[in-house]
């Protein structure tokens, strides 16, 4: 007969096998998330479980910022105020003309037949922490599914287009920022209406503007604004300036390196814009397939975009 | 403090009681949901404190706990499932294993151990993002685990003041 430990010396299965045991549960995770992405239901349960500690991570700086506003000097706050006023003189009148522009621009719209700009709705939102990832470029905000946050709207900060929600959960969505390696937006320049597609460059904080002809009219300093032919991001929205272009005879594209327009990576408040699918009609066939693709497969995107 | 705390030298301890063991995790979990500035210079706390536990109560800590922490620090940081999942287990694993020899050094002769675990940890992680497509992000990514040993004697003097807290102090002893 086998001998076995008598049982209040068990110890359950040797540490090997219950190392194999989570590794393989671990790479089956790995793969199912990375290759088919099965584990949202998974994923949005255990973001419930961590909601708390988020919220309460973000407690001290909020604490700070209170006891700083305490402590601020009137004369100092009397001079934020005479500029706010300024800035809300100026903001307002911007306001009064931009209504009739757009009365204006919808009339126009109309008599050539194009259908009607999407209605903008926002929702406030701050951003909680950043994505503790070094690999990627990724924001946590502190509103969710049950505000309207849903995953593909475009997120804004008050002078441009931060990002995009890539995962909403209940109570917390993440952003992923321009700047992220694998995150794309069509834009379009100002200046002459040229369109293009930036992408986030990574560790630098920079967007580059890849497949664009070496000949290609775009100079230092052209804004560019969302063209909205998407349909996930409004038209209009600044989105970034050329701050360089290397021309090099060598290669068949320009190099094109642009600053953000808004803070992408600093400040703590932002605005969420709900999207709605479906107003603008994209092609029949592969418009889902791309939609889904969107952040995790780049390269199927690039060769859209040199299309 | 006493320096040398290895277990010829150290007083006895009380037994450790599971809140403190949770309310660690928590904390550290905590730790790491903190708006930091930079992330790269900021050690994992969860990593470490799970290599404390690890190590100094081997049958209470282990590689169950270390893959749950994992997941959750995957789903708070939006990463890939799994990814954190597998580098805490392997690590649970190597800290287990190296459990036994550990306490028998000085703090920083046992940070230096440490250092080791939570290197390999970050490793682990790093070549997972990697294998699903991310660049390598250069040398910098040790320089967290690095200071996180750093912190090791203090970690160790902080989590083990509830076990050396005296149950009843008996006035009348005669010793």
């Amino acid at each position: 007969m086998e001998h076995t430990p008598p049982p209040f010396f068990s110890r359950g299965p040797a540490p090997l096998v219950r190392l194999a045991f989570f590794a393989t549960l671990s790479l089956a995770l790995l793969v199912l998330d990375a290759r088919f992405r099965y584990t949202e239901q998974l994923r949005s349960v255990l973001a419930l479980a961590v909601y708390p500690l988020q919220v309460l991570a973000s407690l001290p700086s909020e604490l700070g910022e209170r006891v700083g506003g305490y402590f601020s000097i009137q004369s100092q706050l009397r001079e934020e105020n005479v500029d706010l006023r300024a800035r809300l003189l100026g903001a307002s009148q911007d306001a009064q003309r931009f209504e009739s522009a757009r009365a204006e621009a919808d009339e126009l719209r109309r008599l050539i037949g194009a259908g009607e700009h999407m209605k903008l709705e926002a929702t406030p939102a701050e951003i909680l922490y950043n994505g503790r990832d070094p690999y990627a470029r990724k924001v946590v905000i502190g509103k969710g599914g049950n505000h309207g946050v849903r995953a593909g709207s475009p997120v804004i900060d008050e002078s441009g287009v931060i990002g995009q929600v890539t995962r909403a959960h209940a109570l917390a969505s993440e952003v992923t920022l321009l700047t992220d390696k694998d995150q794309a937006i069509p834009v379009q320049v100002v200046r002459n209406g040229l369109r293009a597609v930036a992408f986030g460059a990574g560790a630098s904080g920079m967007l580059e503007l890849r497949f664009m002809a070496a000949n290609a009219e775009i100079q230092n300093g052209d804004k560019l604004v969302t063209s909205g032919i998407d349909g996930t991001y409004p038209a209009g929205l600044p989105v970034a300036t050329v701050a360089r272009v290397e021309r090099d005879a060598a290669y068949a594209f320009a190099r094109i390196v642009c600053q953000p327009a808004a803070g992408v990576e600093s400040g703590r408040y932002v605005l969420v814009l709900k999207n709605e699918p479906g107003k603008v009609a994209l092609p029949e066939d592969d418009a889902p397939a791309k939609k889904k693709t969107r952040a995790r497969k780049p390269r199927r995107k690039e060769g859209d975009a040199t299309e | 403090m006493q320096l040398n705390d290895s277990p010829a030298a150290q007083r006895i301890l009380q037994p450790v009681r599971a809140s403190t063991i949770l309310v660690s995790f928590a904390v550290a979990l905590l730790l790491n949901f903190l708006p930091w500035k930079s992330v790269l210079l900021v050690p994992d706390f969860v990593a470490l404190v799970l290599c404390f536990w690890c190590i100094r109560q081997p049958r209470l800590v282990g590689l169950g706990a270390a893959w749950v922490l994992g997941l959750l620090t995957d789903v708070g940081n939006g990463v890939l499932m799994g990814q954190h999942g597998l580098a805490y287990a392997l690590l649970a694993f190597a800290a287990l294993s190296l459990s036994r020899r550990v306490l028998w050094f000085s703090l920083w002769g046992q940070a230096l151990h440490v250092a080791g675990l939570l290197v390999f940890a970050q490793a682990v992680s790093a070549l997972v993002r990697m294998m699903a497509g991310a660049e390598f992000p250069g040398l910098t990514i040790v320089v967290g685990p690095l200071i996180g040993a750093l912190l090791w004697p203090f970690v160790t003097t902080l989590l083990l003041m509830p076990q050396r807290r005296p149950t009843e102090v008996d006035e009348t002893r005669a010793i």
